[in-house]
């Protein structure tokens, strides 16, 4: 690995200085599974960091908090293990544990953090579609303050955000989902384990009685960015929580995505996955709806 | 870039070592710490030879930056014998034969006595998932899961 300047700062003011002084020649490093990677093979989407600003010991990055009145907040530098054990995220938030737990193996969720999984903006990154549905917002902090952005305005295209290289990243809020609400998350992938989605899926539903309340369907590794499929949530919004209705919003979710066709599977069959996969999740969904009620 | 120095305890030792920013923990455990039995594989994180314990979570060491682990506790493969005994798990992978060329066994050893340590019990599909951040190329991993097996029946029994 070519060599840099290496800041450690302790409080997110700090770091933001740094990356405002760097203009632009800085990056942000938190778990290192995407950044040093892209720097050892020389892949960076940007030019080469003169300077990396290690967040590791920012500790107002840290920690996921949990209250009935405000909701879920996640520190940016929260690890995936940090995520996906968290007891009120695997209660109240189940698509994300299930997202945060699949990503790579027990070292890389060890080191692999929410924020960067988020940033590095892959459009297979497993923790998004789980963000999307639980209608997550982005604080973002750079030199003039905090800003608050909807997760799905987060994104521009693989590996590009809303953030100026002088903004971090410093948490997400979750509002606490509506009683009666069933999520759930999958990928498709070859292998069982350390591998990255063909397909992702998570959908919620919020249930009352029979009918559908509120619904949800998000999309990963179908489009330059994780989307929101809004046809297939038309399609659930108020009808009865029924094998047909999931069939329709199935379909309607297979036309909201525009895959391609790579080394990991042709668009068509990305497609056929996510009308089955969302049919699936929607039952699984409505089960746990029910479960909750 | 000038060196700096961090301060570390690797293995129960407190020590100080000059480094540059871009090493990685694993190089700088092997060149300047001399201590070489953790491998590098692939270098980004997919194959787990280089596995160590950082603040008691195990960690690819090829993806981690020297001055990150400054201030922190690091255990490697020669950190799990105690007073010149093998580690229950390191026995249990000689007993068993767990091992053909060897190069993935200190990351192997190091992630499955994080795991036993979590769980004392773990079935066979709990080893799989718990031992999927490590590859082996020779065995094909039936000889290696019966050493974790051999291993944590032991602990258990207080070996």
């Amino acid at each position: 690995m070519r060599t840099f300047e290496y800041k450690a700062p302790e409080t997110i003011d700090e770091a933001v200085s740094l990356l405002k002084e760097a203009g632009g020649s800085a990056r942000p490093l938190a778990g290192g599974t995407d950044l040093v990677v892209q720097m050892k093979e020389r892949a960076t989407r940007f030019p080469y960091p003169a300077t990396i600003v290690s967040l590791d010991r920012v500790s107002e990055l840290r920690g996921v908090d949990f209250s009935e009145t405000d909701g879920l907040r996640i520190g940016a530098g929260a690890t995936m293990t940090d995520v996906a054990t968290h007891p009120a995220v695997r209660e109240r938030y189940a698509a994300l544990a299930e997202g945060a737990g699949v990503v790579g193996s027990l070292q890389t969720m060890n080191m692999a953090t929410i924020g960067g999984n988020v940033c590095n903006a892959a459009p297979s990154a497993d923790t998004v579609p789980p963000l999307l549905v639980y209608d997550a917002k982005a604080v973002i902090v750079g030199p003039n303050g905090r800003r608050t952005l909807p997760i799905a305005e987060f994104f521009r295209g693989p590996g590009e955000t809303a953030l100026e290289s002088d903004e971090l990243l410093a948490e997400l809020r979750l509002p606490v989902p509506a009683t009666g609400t069933g999520a759930a998350y999958q990928r498709n992938t070859p292998r069982k384990q350390m591998d990255i989605a063909v397909v992702g899926v998570a959908v919620a539903l919020t249930l009352s009685g029979d009918a559908i309340e509120h619904a949800r369907v998000a999309l990963g590794a179908v489009a330059p960015t994780p989307l929101r499929a809004m046809s297939a949530e038309a399609a659930l919004q108020g009808q009865p929580a029924s094998e047909e209705t999931f069939a329709k919003a199935a379909e309607a979710a297979a036309q909201d995505s525009t895959p391609i066709t790579d080394i990991r599977a042709s668009a068509d069959y990305r497609r056929h996955l996510v009308k089955v996969m969302t049919a699936r999740l929607l039952a699984e969904a409505a089960n746990r709806a029910k479960g909750t009620a | 870039m000038p060196r700096q120095l961090i301060s570390l305890t690797i293995n129960g030792r407190e020590r100080e070592v000059a480094v540059e920013p871009h090493w990685t923990l694993l190089e700088t455990v092997r060149e300047a710490l001399d201590l070489t039995g953790s491998k590098e594989g692939c270098g980004t994180g997919d194959c787990g030879a280089c596995t160590m314990s950082v603040d008691g979570r195990i960690v690819t060491s090829c993806l981690m930056l020297a001055p990150q682990v400054n201030g922190r506790q690091v255990t490697t493969i020669e950190g799990l014998q105690s007073n010149g005994s093998l580690d229950p798990v390191q026995q249990a992978f000689i007993d068993t034969g767990g091992l053909q060329c060897g190069y993935c066994i200190p990351g192997m050893i190091v992630a499955a006595r994080n795991l036993i340590d979590d769980n004392p019990s773990p079935t066979l599909d709990q080893i799989r998932e718990g031992l999927a951040g490590n590859l082996c190329r020779c065995t094909g991993y039936t000889k290696i899961y019966e050493a974790v097996e051999l291993a944590a029946e032991r602990i258990r029994g207080g070996a």
